[in-house]
């Protein structure tokens, strides 16, 4: 019942940017964006890499002859056609390698920007709707995380033992999944001041009085009534995110803070190889490459969607 | 004005202390700085209860930060601890780091700023034209490049270069081996020969990253400012363009750059890591890295309170800029 009074109040929330005032009323929302998307051509290319990224690291395993672990098959072999990418210093197949690598990387990263975007949206949101000392607590977090550079803090992160100890995951197997958690938690931050400050401007607005007026709970105006009015700004941030992520992983694994052997990725690849660059330059370029085009595809989709959703765009008809 | 630096010194006091706090937090959860040496062979439990003694790892965690707390104030930093390891006082070594990494990117980050200040306002000037494109691209690959292949490429083709130099007789100029050192003597013109030889790879290093945010940060100022009214209103007065865009436009166009600037500055005396690691310079980011991989729980701290008294520095100094450049901004 409240729900059908709460959707004629407030049209907006049940089918955003849909209300009988907007010339574009017949298509629904997702599909405006979708069409703008569609027309941004950077967007659709960077959406076309990284689709054949992430093809290539969670199928390319099956497909390839040599497998990630086989070594002696001839050590430094630069490329051919046998070894695309040539093989390493223990005679492994590079090829092997950088699949394995990369879907590592992507692992981390997605993780990173599902975690981080869950954690900085809710407490962004609580803090801008609640206000008050609750606002305070989390604006003081944002703070401290800030006055340290973020690579510090992994940094030490990475080498704490108390998650480990936590999970009895004693063995090194997880690492990866440690490593994405620590990049997750000091990843939060920007998410949570864009979120706090549009909840802080859309809780004044009449929708959200209409919905406390009828008696709609903290949660449900919360999650049902505000942050559908910011997904927009959630996704394309989530979408960064993702390229954040790679960078910080690749740069942290190439000191030796990062992702830790049994467990792979295109930064440890780097590092494991970084005295043989000048005599073996493919060990080098062909990682540093994959790294480049995850980040370079993920941005050109951040800047599509950006150009998406923002409705004030009119040079794209949509 | 004075009374605002006052206040914001005093806020960033308690800042300073919950910082400490989680610094202390992250240097315990790092892991036993003990752990490796009492694998080494069987320890006797006196031995392990002395070497515990030392680390203070035998009291409680509160105890602990406020004995650290209160001897850090006092300008006792510590030592390193782990056994095996030099023992070097903790408060030298990092001031000692801070100066070096401050040699290195007070330079580059003088160098990228003009260089991206120069582009950027280019770009905005003659947006949409060929220049703007490829500068465009220019900073879009450099964001999405991780820093250390970049620094890597640079140290590559560094090896190239100096071949190619001793063949034409000028010796292997470019080195990779940090700053001068002791060592650093002869005639002016060697030392200079020396100086530039250890400078210039790490600069190109991390003017090429630095560049990059900077030009992008320009270019949209200048292009906020240039839509402006009353820049209009200058050009339909007829000023000369040259007049309009240097007088009335970049002047305003300057203020967001000036804020951004001190803030990049100050995180980055904490963490030029990457560029210093893979041209071995004895910084900041070298000492980050190998006191974690030791697992220092002194010397990490050293260095985090000192990144976070910079941080909080530059952010004032930043406010101050703002206020100073901006007189509609009032503070207090």
């Amino acid at each position: 019942m409240t729900d059908a009074i709460i959707s004629v109040v407030n049209p907006v929330s049940e089918t955003p940017g849909g209300s009988q005032f907007d010339s574009e009323s017949a298509r629904k929302q997702w599909q405006v964006v979708l069409r703008r998307f569609l027309r941004h051509r950077a967007a659709v290319a960077g959406s076309a890499l990284f689709a054949l990224l992430v093809l290539f690291a969670f199928l390319g395993g099956y497909v390839w002859k040599y497998d990630y672990h086989q070594v002696q098959l001839g050590r430094y072999l630069p490329p051919s056609g046998e070894h695309p990418f040539g093989t390493g210093h223990l005679g492994e197949d590079m090829l092997a390698q950088i699949i394995r690598g990369t879907q590592f990387s992507l692992q981390i990263a997605v993780i990173v920007a599902v975690a981080a975007t869950a954690i900085g949206v809710v407490l962004g949101a609580i803090a801008g709707y609640l206000r008050g000392w609750v606002d305070s607590l989390v604006g003081r977090a944002i703070d401290l995380v800030l006055v340290l550079p973020p690579f510090v803090i992994a940094a030490a992160l990475t080498r704490s033992t108390f998650l480990l100890e936590a999970t009895k995951a004693g063995s090194q197997a997880s690492n990866w999944l440690l490593v994405a958690i620590y990049i997750s938690l000091i990843s939060w931050m920007s998410i949570a001041r864009t979120v706090r400050g549009m909840v802080l401007s859309l809780r004044e607005k009449e929708f959200v009085e209409a919905a406390r007026a009828l008696g709609g709970s903290t949660l449900r105006i919360v999650f049902r009534h505000i942050l559908p009015n910011t997904v927009d700004v959630i996704i394309v941030n989530a979408t960064l995110t993702i390229a954040q992520a790679v960078l910080l992983e690749a740069a942290l694994s190439f000191v030796g803070l990062g992702v830790q052997p049994p467990d792979s990725s295109l930064g440890l690849l780097i590092n494991q190889n970084k005295n043989d660059l000048t005599l073996h330059p493919w060990l080098f370029v062909i990682p540093f490459v994959f790294i480049v085009a995850i980040s370079l595809s993920v941005n050109f989709i951040g800047d599509g969607l950006r150009d998406a959703f923002d409705p004030r765009q009119k040079r794209v008809r949509a | 004005m004075f009374r605002f630096i006052i206040r914001r010194v005093l806020i960033s006091i308690p800042m300073l202390v919950l910082a400490s706090f989680l610094c202390f937090a992250l240097t315990t959860a790092m892991g036993d700085p003990l752990g490796e040496w009492k694998l080494q062979k069987p320890r006797s439990p006196g031995e392990i209860a002395a070497a515990e003694e030392a680390v203070g790892s035998n009291k409680p965690f509160l105890e602990r930060y406020g004995n650290w707390a209160v001897h850090f104030a006092e300008g006792d930093w510590g030592k390193e601890v782990v056994p095996g390891d030099t023992g070097l006082d903790v408060k030298p070594t990092v001031l000692k780091a801070v100066g070096i990494t401050a040699r290195l990117v007070i330079a580059s980050e003088i160098i990228a700023l003009l260089l991206g200040m120069a582009v950027g306002v280019i770009g905005a000037v003659r947006q949409y034209s060929a220049f703007d494109y490829t500068a465009t691209g220019i900073a879009f690959t450099m964001f999405s490049m991780p820093l250390f292949c970049v620094a890597l490429v640079i140290k590559s083709l560094g090896i190239n270069v100096n071949d190619w130099l001793e063949k034409v007789g000028l010796g292997r100029w470019l080195t990779t081996a940090g700053p001068p050192g002791e060592g650093f003597n002869g005639s002016l013109g060697h030392q200079i020969y020396q100086y530039t030889g250890a400078f210039i790879l790490p600069t190109i290093c991390l003017v090429s990253i630095q560049f990059a945010l900077y030009s992008r940060f320009q270019r949209a100022s200048m292009l906020d400012v240039l839509n402006a009214d009353y820049v209009r209103t200058a050009q339909a007065k007829g000023i000369s363009q040259a007049r309009v865009v240097f007088r009335h436009a970049y002047r305003n166009a300057l203020i967001p750059i000036a804020t951004v600037s001190a803030l990049n500055f100050g995180s980055l005396v904490g963490g030029a890591v990457i560029t210093e690691t893979v041209f071995g310079w004895q910084g900041m980011g070298k000492l980050l890295v190998d006191s974690i991989n030791h697992l220092e729980p002194y010397m990490v701290l050293g260095f985090m309170m000192t990144t976070a008294v910079f941080i909080i520095a530059f952010n004032l100094i930043a406010d101050i800029l703002y206020a100073f450049l901006d007189p509609r901004i009032r503070l207090d």
